[in-house]
């Protein structure tokens, strides 16, 4: 176990310094995608349905948004030298980390209340 | 098995391996064995779980018993018994192939041993087994199963050899090497790596 985190700490690429964020929070993803040779930036909006992986450095989270009413979900790897930023656009109240159930809920449904008071770290 | 990131951002599965150090045991020559190949040992043993034949053969080659002696045939590089092998003789971006000894699932059926693909109907005189072999053949001629029939029994725990593994990194200070994808055998298993 000590040689994979020696191995990590070697090729650690995380770019930016990422916000701190939960499942149920609606975050923009700017994911850098190559075409060809170009480079351009491409958010992604959505709600954090799942953090994967804990503290490891293989650890993901999933975005899950409505794109012309079909549901769209995206893996991200959180240490990704791709990710150049994280916006957090507003924290939600949830009462679990896996927020499966969004699958099955479309509109007013599928809203997620807004956690008003941020508690203490 | 974890997953890094190239340089470009693409994300790899890959194995970790320790492998090293590796010290030459015995060097075979056509003139003394018939044939010509290296003897490498890996892993240290206690010494009073090293039986006194083994200590001898590794006292000969003035290193510390170890557990698991390998022959490579033919080795290419020079080497004289005592030697380290470094792991740096391995190259990022070579190709390599990786043997070990996979993982033992105990009994099958041979769904899971052959790749059948199972009955699933109700037709080949089964109706309530959907995993089963189906018929081993014709009756009465030839009036025997044939040799070599493919039939549920013991799976896994074979040695087994990976070709075309790429080497995606290579710690030579610290006796790693990150092989992309996964080898076979369970974790903490011993594989050796060959180009």
């Amino acid at each position: 176990m000590d040689y994979l985190n020696f191995v990590h700490t070697q090729l650690a690429t995380k770019s930016a310094d990422l916000p701190d964020f939960r499942a149920g929070d609606n975050v923009t993803v700017f994911y850098r995608i190559k075409e060809g040779s170009k480079e351009r930036v491409q958010p992604f909006k959505g709600n954090v349905i799942q953090r994967k992986g804990g503290n490891e450095p293989t650890c993901t989270f999933t975005v899950r948004k409505m794109s012309n009413g079909i549901g769209v979900e995206r893996v991200f790897p959180l240490n990704s030298p791709n990710i150049e930023k994280i916006e957090v656009n507003k924290r939600g109240k949830v009462r679990r980390a896996r927020l499966f159930y969004l699958r099955e809920l479309t509109g007013k449904k599928a809203r997620i209340k807004e956690r008003r008071f941020i508690g203490k770290k | 098995m974890t997953s890094i990131f190239l340089e470009d951002g693409t994300n790899v599965c890959c194995t970790m391996v320790e492998a090293g150090p590796n010290f030459v045991t015995q060097v075979k020559t056509p003139d003394s064995d018939g044939y010509s190949s290296v003897q490498v040992a890996f892993d240290d043993a206690k010494e009073k779980n090293t039986s006194k034949p083994m200590q001898g053969h590794f006292k000969k080659a003035g290193i510390s018993p170890k557990r698991k002696l390998v022959e490579f045939r033919d080795f290419e590089l020079e080497a004289a018994a005592g030697d380290e092998i470094k792991i740096d003789i391995f190259d990022e971006g070579e190709v390599v192939s990786v043997t070990g000894t996979s993982k033992g699932k105990g009994f099958q059926g041979v769904v899971k041993r052959h790749g059948f693909h199972g009955v699933g109907d109700a037709t080949h005189g089964q109706h309530n087994r959907l995993r089963a072999p189906g018929s081993l053949g014709p009756g009465s001629t030839p009036s025997r199963v044939f040799k070599g029939m493919r039939m549920a029994g013991r799976t896994g725990g074979q040695t087994v050899t990976l070709p075309n593994v790429k080497v995606v990194k290579v710690f030579a200070d610290k006796n790693l090497i990150l092989l992309k994808g996964a080898v076979p055998g369970a974790r903490g298993s011993y594989v050796t790596i060959q180009n």
